[in-house]
């Protein structure tokens, strides 16, 4: 199986700060993977993610996607990937349909083509019968639901995903785990982040633990319970970051 | 060009959905146009049309005292109302409050005297030398006293200085009067005659009032053509409010992030954002403009007359509304919230549209502040405008104005570009 994202001897900090975020990191993510990366707070597990996604540069290693080095090759690789931030990344004053035409432009399509993506994923994540309303009043999960069909209107290689189910009720969260389950069998690699570890259990088939800029875990959950005796990645997560609080 | 239609429709759509902001950037300088204009035509009125309520309280029992109130009503600036009576300095300022005057005169008790007096000093002054009339002495006054002005402070000193001045030339035609007459009588031993008397008095040189235009045309600018180009102007320049928050709210919201993540420059969402808000600039020309030439005369003020050269009219329109564009960009990419957007835009605006001369004109500024004001891009528009509506220009005529203009458009867009890049949007 080739490689979606290839992270080799990474480095990087923020200007304004003394201490590296990441000190040679490596990680390979295969194609077609469910890949997520967890860590408590202030782990780096958005800096990452903004550096696999071209965000941020980094000075010293490499990343890759899907053969493409992030640094060289910004604009090639944006037609590649999808990005859920973290915020309601659209426009509030716009409706559901408007931000995905806008989107939808940016991302590369045609007319016809944003159309046919617009019907089918509002279909799809239940938000048809609020298509042409102003987002400005939804609640919390029908914008994270936006800020995901935003994310795949241009069906990507990679979808990166940074928390997003946080702040949303159970059927939400369960909708947007099923759909991310769909996609991935049409072929695209997953990779996302999240507070919520009972998540990581429903979706992911593989996951790296961060703590303090270093991947202290990164095997599939089965072999993680085995080798670390523990039934459930809550009680893995703490013995492998500690109790500590960390913001 | 689909990703840059799209990208306007979306500007669009947000920017119809701004009430606020559509109300600040179409309905406050509307208000404002109308409210300046109206006030100022007002002015103008009141010093060419209307005539300034003037109590008088003559203590004079002479001819002198009623000679000076008939020159007073002659000028035809003022409305007499003449007060007879005892009357204390306190129950002066009571009439003029009730009879709403903004000026009241004390003609002294001994003025038909004192200007006897003074003419018969001149008279002999004058025939000393020609050995002509009587030999008698120099008459001496007693401490003389004086006219007495009493003024409501609210008037400007400006408008004072005008009243003062109207004033003195009358006291100086009664005094002028009695020389004249006093010099022909002792000459001619006879009275004046009334005729002479007059001829002498009344045979001014006449004033031809021409304002200087470039086009050699003789319009005389109203309050109109004054006030409609500066609020414009400064309407162009509050879309910083509307303009200025929506990118704040684009970069607070993450929208900018996830753009770089989308194989589109980021030059078209800047590229939009400006050919969007020059739209709405050239709509706000259009629509203060419509109201100068079609409402303003309804309303009792001078119509607004658009200068003969539209081209040029159209290119400065379209560059003080890039420049306004700019700035507000400007201000939006470096502002951390709304409020500061909001903030610094409406004060910096008003600041610099009072050193760019809008609120006072410039001509009236302090000369340290006449180098300040070069600063302002609201100057040079206003200058461009003003080189076209009030002195009937040409665009060759205004090309000066139009260049330090763009000069300043382009500092303003680089600046915008090295802020993005500086806070890693682009």
């Amino acid at each position: 199986m080739s490689l979606a994202i290839s992270i080799e001897d990474l480095s990087f900090g923020y200007k304004d700060q003394q201490r590296k975020n990441f000190s040679h990191l490596h990680l390979h993510i295969q194609k077609g993977e469910r890949f997520g990366i967890f860590g408590p707070n202030g782990a780096g597990k958005t800096t990452l993610m903004n550096i696999m996604t071209g965000l941020l540069e980094y000075e010293s290693g490499s990343v890759k996607l899907l053969g493409h080095e992030v640094k060289n090759n910004k604009k090639n690789i944006t037609k590649l990937f999808g990005f859920v931030p973290q915020d309601f990344s659209f426009y509030h004053e716009l409706s559901p349909a408007e931000n995905m035409e806008f989107f939808g432009a940016w991302a590369g399509l045609n007319k016809k083509q944003i159309q046919r993506k617009i019907t089918e994923l509002l279909t799809v994540l239940g938000l048809e019968d609020v298509r042409n309303k102003p987002v400005q009043k939804f609640s919390g999960g029908m914008k994270r639901r936006i800020n995901l069909a935003i994310a795949v209107m241009n069906e990507p290689q990679v979808l990166f995903m940074d928390e997003p189910t946080v702040g949303v009720d159970v059927q939400t969260r369960n909708a947007i785990i099923e759909y991310l389950k769909e996609l991935n069998k049409k072929g695209t690699t997953l990779v996302y982040t999240s507070h919520q570890l009972s998540e990581a259990e429903q979706l992911c088939e593989r996951i790296a633990l961060i703590d303090e800029g270093k991947i202290v875990a990164n095997d599939t959950l089965i072999n993680l319970y085995k080798e670390h005796q523990q039934d459930g990645l809550e009680k893995l997560f703490l013995e492998l970051t500690g109790k500590e609080f960390r913001d | 060009m689909f990703k840059l239609k799209a990208t306007i429709l979306k500007d669009i759509r947000i920017l119809l959905r701004d009430k606020i902001g559509l109300v600040i950037m179409f309905a406050m300088p509307i208000l404002l146009a109308i409210v300046i204009t109206s006030v100022q035509n007002s002015t103008f009125e009141l010093v060419n049309e209307n005539k300034i309520p003037l109590l008088v309280y003559n203590k004079d029992k002479g001819e002198t005292g009623k000679e000076l109130i008939t020159a007073l009503q002659k000028i035809g600036i003022f409305e007499l109302h003449q007060l007879s009576g005892e009357y204390s300095e306190k129950d002066i300022a009571e009439k003029m409050h009730n009879k709403d005057a903004l000026v009241a005169i004390v003609v002294p008790g001994d003025y038909s005297a004192e200007v006897l007096r003074k003419a018969k000093n001149v008279t002999r002054e004058a025939l000393k030398k020609l050995d002509i009339g009587t030999d008698s002495m120099l008459i001496k006054s007693s401490a003389e006293t004086p006219l007495t002005l009493y003024y409501h402070p609210v008037l400007q000193q400006s408008f004072r200085n005008s009243i003062d001045g109207a004033i003195k030339s009358s006291l100086q035609l009664i005094q002028s009067k009695f020389i004249v007459k006093n010099l022909y009588q002792e000459v001619n031993e006879e009275a004046i005659p009334d005729s002479l008397e007059t001829q002498i008095l009344s045979n001014q040189t006449p004033i031809n009032e021409i304002p200087v235009s470039k086009d050699g045309s003789r319009t005389i600018p109203t309050a109109s053509q004054h006030n409609v180009p500066a609020w414009t102007i400064f309407a162009m320049f509050f879309i910083v409010i509307s303009l200025g928050s929506s990118i704040v709210r684009e970069k607070q919201s993450g929208s900018f992030t996830r753009l770089r993540t989308l194989p589109t420059s980021f030059a078209v969402a800047l590229l939009s954002k400006q050919i969007t808000y020059l739209l709405v600039t050239l709509m706000q020309a259009i629509v203060i403009f419509s109201i100068g030439i079609w409402l303003f005369p309804k309303m009792g003020l001078p119509a607004l007359n658009l200068p003969a050269d539209k081209a040029a009219l159209l290119l400065v329109t379209l560059i003080c509304g890039w420049c306004a564009t700019s700035f507000a960009i400007c201000i939006g990419v470096f502002a951390q919230t709304q409020e500061q957007a909001n903030g610094i835009g409406a004060v910096s605006i008003v600041l610099l549209a009072a050193i760019g001369g809008l609120l006072v004109p410039s001509f009236a500024m302090p000369s340290s502040f006449r180098y300040i004001m070069q600063l302002s891009p609201l100057h040079w528009c206003l200058e461009a405008f003003y080189g076209l509506f009030l002195e009937g220009g040409k665009l060759r005529d205004i090309l000066l104005n139009i260049l330090p203009l763009l000069a300043i458009t382009i500092l303003l867009q680089l600046l915008a570009v090295y802020g993005l890049k500086r806070k890693n949007l682009i």
